[in-house]
Formats: structure tokens, C-alpha cells, sequence
């Protein structure tokens, strides 16, 4: 990935923040200049921010008449030429679904942040969950390659929002940060430095905007106003954008080349973060808040004798499987803390042979370590 | 069709998809023709549409910007692109079902705000895409496929709806008179605010045939009989004004009839 | 009408393109002057087109060309 680096939006320094205020930072910072939104609890604190702060970087701020009014003004705004983002939680994002789709097959780079909360449907609106992780990659029909990542603090409410704009513009996807409740309304330190690693869209007048030579190819993508004469079309369509619906040689190529664009450059995308792991016996695997507790509970397990590691997983999709084959030859156990009904653990398991226990909690709080320790204990292999 | 207009479309993409004799051909006709004597430059104008037949009236037969967006998304859609880049001028050009039932909301509140975007709603009272099912503007008795014993639900008024939202130009034509409806389109065009034009556009294959019309230029006839403009209007009774359709610019600086 | 004066009207150009025309005879009946007839013939997409066939007719009305949902009709400007 071809960054460049710009300075930072707010003066370098230690700040004190709340997840979801460190999340709208992370965007300004990335680039963005373009939010719409409609209020949701736990996200609406990032909208908060944002229309204080996207006047002052000559950015737009909106707030549409619902959810579904903000994802299609963020893709609109994108094809105007925007670094355009929206953020919700687990309703908002089932109304958005089909959008989500839309920006898959038309290339629309954009950043939309899920702030989990206790599902599903209305659920709890103010307790944390994690029941999304699926949805996200499967909610909208057909196949697709998203981005997503899984942010465990505050400053990673900041560092991965920024990560995952730069994905969604070097592969022009929609590109998901999968935040919960917990980590969206922690406060704690941010560390801003000098300077910001930034992806900014090719743009290559005169080149077809959505098609490439290459099978995995990622096109250049102009804006409207610059001449291009755009065809966008969310139906199956040549690189030129002209409506192909009953060409099924058009049909295969965009399908596969929709997906290969990603999966063929994963390696670039997936990010884990393993603790104590280089003589584990035992693995526990976790994600966003909850790793923090999986965390101290591996501590807890070593102190009780038991070689226990944790591998974090910092990115969702695309899917870490080669890390967790890796995990699953060198453990007799792995042990997947999440707060839903295990919809990771489930995932794994096509990876590895080695027994994945689950070990769900989902009654709207957050999994202590305590939890997890007992939970390995009452199932060591 | 004059060398303006021909510079205007992608030639290749013609001809057009439309059955023959569909009303969303000659407003097509009338749009591009309200362009040409405006002389505006397309390079900065773009087209937004939902999905059904009218919305691909823009895409991709017009040689500029075109957004084929979701079923009755384009105005939000739309909304976003005129945020970022004001200086983009945005037709929104979609179907009745399109953009005043599933797409309802975001009609209403575009109109609420009054931003500049030129909305222009092909009206053939029915899904015509899908075989022509009812629509929320089909009217009272009409049959259609998914109202075999004749529709029993009233039609939106939808001048009077998004006049109710706050439009501040509203208008009316049939395609049957395309010179004023060039004149309204223009000026929706040119309007410094939230500009709708529904235009009246028979369908004559799904709505048409099974509702006893018998050709495309029985529906235009149709349209001529019913419609009465507002200066012809005054001097009508009210016995006289039954099951006439009201026509012309009922909102916006300057109207006329 | 000038008095003494023989108008003889220049003919009108009708330019019908009949690859794009869908025979919805839309013109042939709006023409006030009847300058529009079917064609005998079925075009490539299986259509039977119209055909100019009094051009000398014409008043440059325009309905046709304005009526035409397929844009097929180009009524020539006048001297």
C-alpha cells in the first residue's frame, strides 16, 4: 500500500478521549471530510464530534433521516470525491445492508463503524456485544471481500479507523470497524503523533473505473465534475459502467475479480496480535473488548500452572485461517471468548481440527477474566 | 432530434430499452431538449436515479455523470453528492413507485430542506418494470396485476405532498404537451432550491393494456382530454372539473400556467 | 399571406431513423397533416417502422419530432 504522510489533525501529545470521539479523530485524520449519520445509542458521540470538528477541517457533516438516507449520502458523497464515512450499530447496519451491497459491486471506497450493542433487533440499546462479526461480511447478498477490524482501546478507536479507511480506499471496499459498546464509551489515553499514514484514491483520467487487466485488479476511480462522464450502476456492469445483465462472461469476471481484489492481497489486510504465545499449551482467541480480559486471564492461567496464550485477532475479515491452522497445531485447545453466541469460534473451525471451544456471554456485559480462567479450566482437553 | 441533443446521449446505448410508445421515451426527449436550450454544461451536471423504467431514462443513455443508485434511494444518494461538491448541478430522474413509496421518506425530507436538487418524477401510475403491479399512485378502480379486482386504494396527490414538505417549486405536465413541459423543466432546472416536476407518463404496455387503452397515442389523447391547466381551470365549474387532472407550476417564483 | 405571392413551401427534411424507430405510430396519428405511414416492411428488431412519406405536407409542427419516445425523428430547420 502506497501511503503518504500528513500531519496529524490535532496537535501531537498524550489526550484523554472516549473511544468513540478518539474513532471521529481517527477519521478527520485519515482524511475524511465527508459524515452523514443518524442517531444511535452507542455511536451517536462520534456524529457528536464529527459536526463540531468537520467545519473546522472544511469538511461536510449531515444527519440524514435514517440510516439508510446516511449510507447512500456517504456513497454519493465518494463518487463526489470524498473520503466519506458513516457509523451505527447493529440495527443501523441491518438497515444499511443493502447498501453495503451496493458499494461492494460499484467499488464506492467507505467507512462505516458499527458500535455494537446487545441484539437482536432493539436488544439494549446502552450494554456491549459483539453479535455482528457475521453480518457484516454476510448481510448483503451475494459474495464480497470487505474489510473489517476489531479495535480493543481507544487508541486503537483512533489507529484502526485510520487503518481501515486506507484499506477501503486502496481496494475500494466498504470497510467496517467493528467497535462494541464498552470500548466506544471507555475513556482512556490516546497517544496522536506527528504524522498520520494516509491512502490516497488513484486516480487515472481516461481509464476504465470499473474494470482492470488484471483478475485482481483494483481500477482508478474519478469523481463526478471531472469529465468522466460516470456511468455508476449498481447492476452487473462493463469497466466502462454500461449495464451487462445478461452477459454471463461479465457477470463471472466482475464476480471473481469483486473478490480476488481482496482475498488475493490478504496477507496485506489480516493483523493479529498474539501474547504468550511461543509455548502455549492452550490458546484463547479474542477480539475487541473482550481480549483485554482474555488477556489477564491468560496471566492468571500461567500463575496457575497452565501454558495458556492468547491470540488477538485485530482484523475480522478478511479471515485470519492460516493464523488460526498455525494456532491449532501448536495448542491441544483453543478457547474463543466472545460476546455472542459464537459466531468466531464457528469460523474457526474451519480452519483447524484441533477442538475450538466456545465459551459465549451474552447477557449485555462484558466477559471478565475471571470467566474466561474458569472456562478453560472446566474444559482443559 | 437536433445535433444538440444527439451530442448529448451515448448513441451506442440506443435504441432505448423502452417498449414502444413509453411516455418515459418523450420525456427523455423533453429533458434533453430543456438542456440544450440552456445551454448548460453537462460536465458538471449529474444524473441520479432509483431503479425501474424511468430511471433509466439517465443511464446510461445521457453522456454525463449518471448515478444509478438503489430503488428508491436516489435522492439520498443524491443529497450526498450535493453536499460534498455543490458546485455539481443534481437531477434526480425516477419513477412514481420509486421515489414516493419505497422511496417516500427521503422525497419528503429533501423537500423539507429545501436543497438545491431538481427531482423529476416519471409518473405511469404503476411498477411497469416488474409487469405492473399497483403503485401508491395508481388510481382508485384501475387494475393491475396485483389489484385484479380493480385498485382499492386512493393515489397520492404528489404536488400536494411535496408542496406539503415545504417544495418551493412544484409542478405538473403531462409528456402530451412537451413544449410547456420543456418550459417547467427548465425553469425546475434553473431553481435556486428544492424543484419538483411530476410529469404524467403513460405506460401503455402494463398499464395500458389492461386498462383499456388501446395504443401508445390513445394514452397521449388520454392525457390531453384529462389534463387542464390552471389558467383554464379558473373558468371551470366544478361539475366540469371532475376527474380532471390539474396542470402546470403550482409552487415557485414566477409560475405560470 | 402576402396577396399575389405563390408560396410554394421549400420541402422539409424528415429524417426518420428507422434502426431506432419501435413502430408506436405515436407520430402517424399526431400529425395534423397525415405525413407519416407504416412502413410494409419489418426492421432488424422486428418492428414495422413509420415512414416519411409526405414530406411536402409538413408544417413543422414538430409534434413528431417532440412525441417520439425513441428520439428517432429530426425535423430539419427551415431556411
Amino acid at each position: 500500500m502506497q501511503l503518504k504522510k500528513v500531519k496529524s489533525a490535532l496537535p501531537p501529545g498524550w489526550y484523554f478521549m472516549q473511544g468513540d470521539e478518539a474513532c471521529a479523530e481517527g477519521a478527520i485524520a485519515a482524511g475524511c471530510r465527508f459524515y452523514a449519520g443518524y442517531p444511535i445509542t452507542p455511536a451517536s458521540e462520534i456524529m457528536i464530534r464529527m459536526v463540531h470538528r468537520l467545519p473546522e477541517v472544511g469538511g461536510t457533516f449531515m444527519q440524514m433521516e435514517d440510516e439508510i438516507g446516511s449510507i447512500s449520502s456517504v456513497i454519493g458523497a465518494a463518487w463526489a470525491g470524498a473520503k466519506a464515512m458513516t457509523a451505527t450499530s447493529g440495527p443501523g447496519i441491518s438497515l444499511m445492508t443493502e447498501s453495503i451491497g451496493y458499494a461492494v459491486i460499484t467499488e464506492t471506497p467507505c467507512l462505516i463503524v458499527d458500535v455494537q450493542r446487545a441484539g437482536p433487533s432493539t436488544g439494549q440499546a446502552t450494554r456491549p456485544a459483539q453479535g455482528d462479526m457475521m453480518m457484516v461480511k454476510w448481510g448483503a447478498h451475494g459474495d464480497n471481500e470487505i474489510v473489517a477490524f476489531s479495535p480493543w482501546s481507544v487508541q486503537e478507536m483512533y489507529d484502526l479507523t485510520i487503518k481501515a479507511f486506507n484499506f477501503a480506499e486502496q481496494f475500494r471496499v466498504p470497510a467496517f470497524l467493528l467497535a462494541d459498546e464498552a470500548v466506544g464509551h471507555l475513556r482512556e489515553t490516546l497517544v496522536i503523533k506527528e504524522e498520520v499514514e494516509v491512502f490516497d484514491r488513484v486516480k487515472i483520467p481516461g481509464q476504465a473505473p470499473f474494470g482492470t487487466e488484471e483478475i485482481n485488479g483494483v481500477p482508478p476511480m474519478p469523481a463526478f465534475g471531472e469529465g468522466a462522464n460516470l456511468l455508476v450502476t449498481g447492476s452487473t456492469h462493463d469497466p466502462w459502467g454500461f449495464r451487462k445483465t445478461q452477459d454471463s462472461a461479465t457477470q463471472a469476471r466482475l464476480t471473481e475479480r469483486l473478490v480476488r481484489k481482496v482475498r488475493d492481497f490478504k496477507s496485506e489486510v489480516i493483523q493479529t496480535d498474539p501474547h504468550l504465545l511461543e509455548d502455549a499449551e492452550v490458546g484463547v482467541v479474542a477480539y475487541g473488548f473482550t481480549a483485554r480480559a482474555a488477556l489477564q486471564a491468560v496471566k492468571t492461567l500461567r500463575k496457575k500452572g497452565i501454558k495458556a496464550g492468547m491470540l488477538r485477532l485485530v482484523s475480522i475479515w478478511p479471515f485470519a485461517d492460516e493464523a488460526i491452522a498455525d494456532l491449532g497445531k501448536r495448542c491441544r485447545a483453543i478457547y474463543v471468548a466472545e460476546m455472542n453466541r459464537g459466531q468466531i469460534a464457528g469460523e474457526m473451525k474451519k480452519y483447524t481440527a484441533t477442538p475450538v471451544i466456545s465459551l459465549p456471554k451474552t447477557n449485555g456485559e462484558v466477559i471478565e477474566p475471571a470467566e474466561i480462567v474458569e472456562g478453560v479450566r472446566r474444559n482443559l482437553p | 432530434m437536433n445535433e444538440k441533443i444527439f451530442q448529448m446521449i451515448n448513441a451506442q446505448a440506443f435504441p432505448t430499452p423502452f417498449c414502444p410508445g413509453c411516455g418515459h421515451g418523450i420525456l427523455m426527449n423533453a429533458v434533453l431538449r430543456a438542456f440544450a436550450e440552456l445551454e448548460y454544461d453537462l460536465k458538471q451536471t449529474l444524473f441520479v436515479s432509483g431503479i425501474g423504467c424511468a430511471a433509466w431514462i439517465p443511464s446510461p443513455h445521457f453522456k454525463a455523470d449518471t448515478l444509478h443508485t438503489l430503488h428508491g434511494r436516489a435522492i439520498a444518494y443524491a443529497t450526498g453528492a450535493k453536499l460534498f461538491n455543490p458546485k455539481l448541478k443534481v437531477i434526480v430522474i425516477s419513477g412514481d413507485g420509486d421515489l414516493s413509496s419505497i422511496g417516500g421518506n427521503h422525497l419528503i425530507h429533501a423537500a423539507r430542506r429545501n436543497m438545491e436538487l431538481t427531482v423529476v418524477c416519471a409518473n405511469n401510475s404503476i411498477y411497469g418494470m416488474t409487469g405492473g403491479q399497483v403503485a401508491s399512485t395508481t388510481p382508485l378502480g384501475s387494475l393491475t396485476t396485483t389489484t385484479p379486482k380493480g385498485n382499492p386504494d386512493r393515489p397520492f396527490d404528489l404536488c400536494k405532498l411535496v408542496e406539503a414538505a415545504g417544495a418551493t417549486f412544484v409542478a405538473r405536465h403531462p409528456v402530451a404537451t412537451p413544449i410547456p413541459l420543456t418550459r417547467t423543466l427548465k425553469k425546475a432546472i434553473a431553481h435556486r432550491g428544492f424543484s419538483f416536476v411530476e410529469v404524467l407518463s403513460p405506460c401503455p404496455t402494463q398499464f395500458g393494456r389492461r386498462n383499456a387503452f388501446r395504443s401508445p397515442f390513445a394514452m397521449i389523447q388520454a392525457l390531453k382530454n384529462t389534463c387542464v391547466s390552471l389558467e383554464r381551470a379558473k373558468g371551470l365549474s366544478p361539475e366540469e372539473l371532475e376527474g380532471k387532472v390539474l396542470v402546470g407550476e403550482f409552487v415557485g417564483p414566477g409560475k405560470n400556467n | 399571406m402576402k396577396e399575389g405571392s405563390d408560396r410554394k413551401k421549400k420541402p422539409v427534411t424528415i429524417h426518420l431513423n428507422q434502426k431506432w424507430c419501435k413502430g408506436c405510430y405515436i407520430c402517424l396519428e399526431v400529425c395534423p397533416k397525415k405525413v407519416f405511414e407504416k412502413s410494409p416492411e419489418v426492421s432488424e428488431k422486428g418492428f414495422q417502422p413509420v415512414v416519411v412519406a409526405h414530406p411536402e405536407l409538413c408544417t413543422r409542427c414538430l409534434q413528431c419530432e417532440m412525441l417520439c419516445p425513441d428520439l428517432a425523428i429530426n425535423v430539419e430547420k427551415g431556411e
